[in-house]
């Protein structure tokens, strides 16, 4: 380990704040995109969902008719 | 070759290898990040310059230099999409864009989380971050192109032509620290002869890159089952496969 300790390793030699900036944004952004990815997915499956259903709405409609 | 390659041309295929590929992207991009970022923020020595600042590098330069190479691939697809008609490409083209975007974005940030210690200042107009900018802006183009059609077909073709004139940009960036007086520094590895940086800080980059194409591949994956899904969403396979997740 480069670091004497846990602290001076937050600390990064006095450039902590932008290391840490840069790090945390980037993990922010993909962790972004994966959740909008999942939301994606769950949209998809909610419209095949409500499409199902219209066609039984209409399959009974047509049986009671 | 192609007769292999023809298959994949089908959407119900092209899902099944996004399925099989997922898990090899997913491990490379884990254990290569993990790796490269910890041996680089913990264990690399401090740069004699910059001091522990450079260790933005791990994450800059992998998404800069991956963010112009998923730029070229979205093009090629784009071409593929253009030549072949293939549905597939202009799918895979438009599942790359927001991915490249990312990258593009987090290679910004990070350049300017580490220009303000260095330089001074979060943002100047330099001939390396403005033909970035320009990248961010073209993937952002290629996708709002693509959203502007309802006939997907047009869309894709639109965007293809949009992406591959956008190439350009790429040769632009990559020597734009030659051709004009620039503040950002030289090529670090992506040159001709040595590389400019001990090998103990070498490794944990080259970790970090390879770790770095992994989540390219993982996001690009599972954007494009969405994309596949979405183009085919009324085929009956898409249908029992979307039901059957829902179940759980």
């Amino acid at each position: 380990m480069h670091f004497d300790s846990f602290a001076a390793f937050l600390e990064m030699g006095g450039y902590g704040f932008f290391v840490w900036l840069s790090y945390g944004v980037s993990l922010l952004v993909v962790v972004a995109f994966i959740i909008y990815v999942k939301l994606d997915k769950r949209k998809l499956i909610a419209e095949v969902r409500a499409e199902a259903a219209r066609k039984a709405r209409i399959k009974q409609a047509k049986e009671q008719s | 070759m192609w007769k292999w390659l023809h298959p994949y041309a089908k959407t119900e295929r092209a899902y099944a290898l996004c399925n099989t590929l997922l898990p090899y992207f997913f491990v490379t991009a884990v254990v290569g990040l993990l790796v490269g970022f910890i041996w680089g923020l913990a264990f690399a020595p401090t740069d004699y310059q910059q001091g522990d600042s450079f260790r933005i590098i791990y994450i800059h330069v992998p998404s800069a230099i991956l963010s112009m190479s998923t730029y070229v691939a979205m093009a090629i697809a784009g071409f593929v999409g253009l030549v072949w008609q293939w549905k597939t490409a202009y799918m895979s083209m438009i599942a790359i864009a927001p991915v490249g975007a990312v990258l593009t974005f987090i290679s910004l940030f990070t350049g300017a989380a580490w220009g303000k210690p260095m330089w001074g200042t979060w943002w100047i107009w330099d001939a390396r971050l403005t033909a970035q900018l320009i990248l961010f802006f073209l993937y952002l183009g290629v996708m709002a192109l693509y959203g502007a059609f309802s006939d997907k077909t047009q869309a894709g073709k639109s965007a293809a032509i949009m992406a591959l004139v956008g190439v350009i940009n790429i040769p632009i960036i990559h020597y734009s620290v030659e051709w004009w007086n620039t503040l950002h520094q030289g090529a670090t590895i992506t040159k001709f002869g040595k590389p400019s940086i001990a090998l103990s800080m070498l490794w944990p980059l080259l970790i970090s890159i390879v770790g770095t194409v992994g989540l390219i591949g993982t996001l690009v994956m599972m954007n494009l089952k969405n994309q596949i899904l979405r183009r085919e969403l009324h085929r009956p396979w898409v249908i029992a496969l979307l039901q059957k997740t829902e179940q759980r």
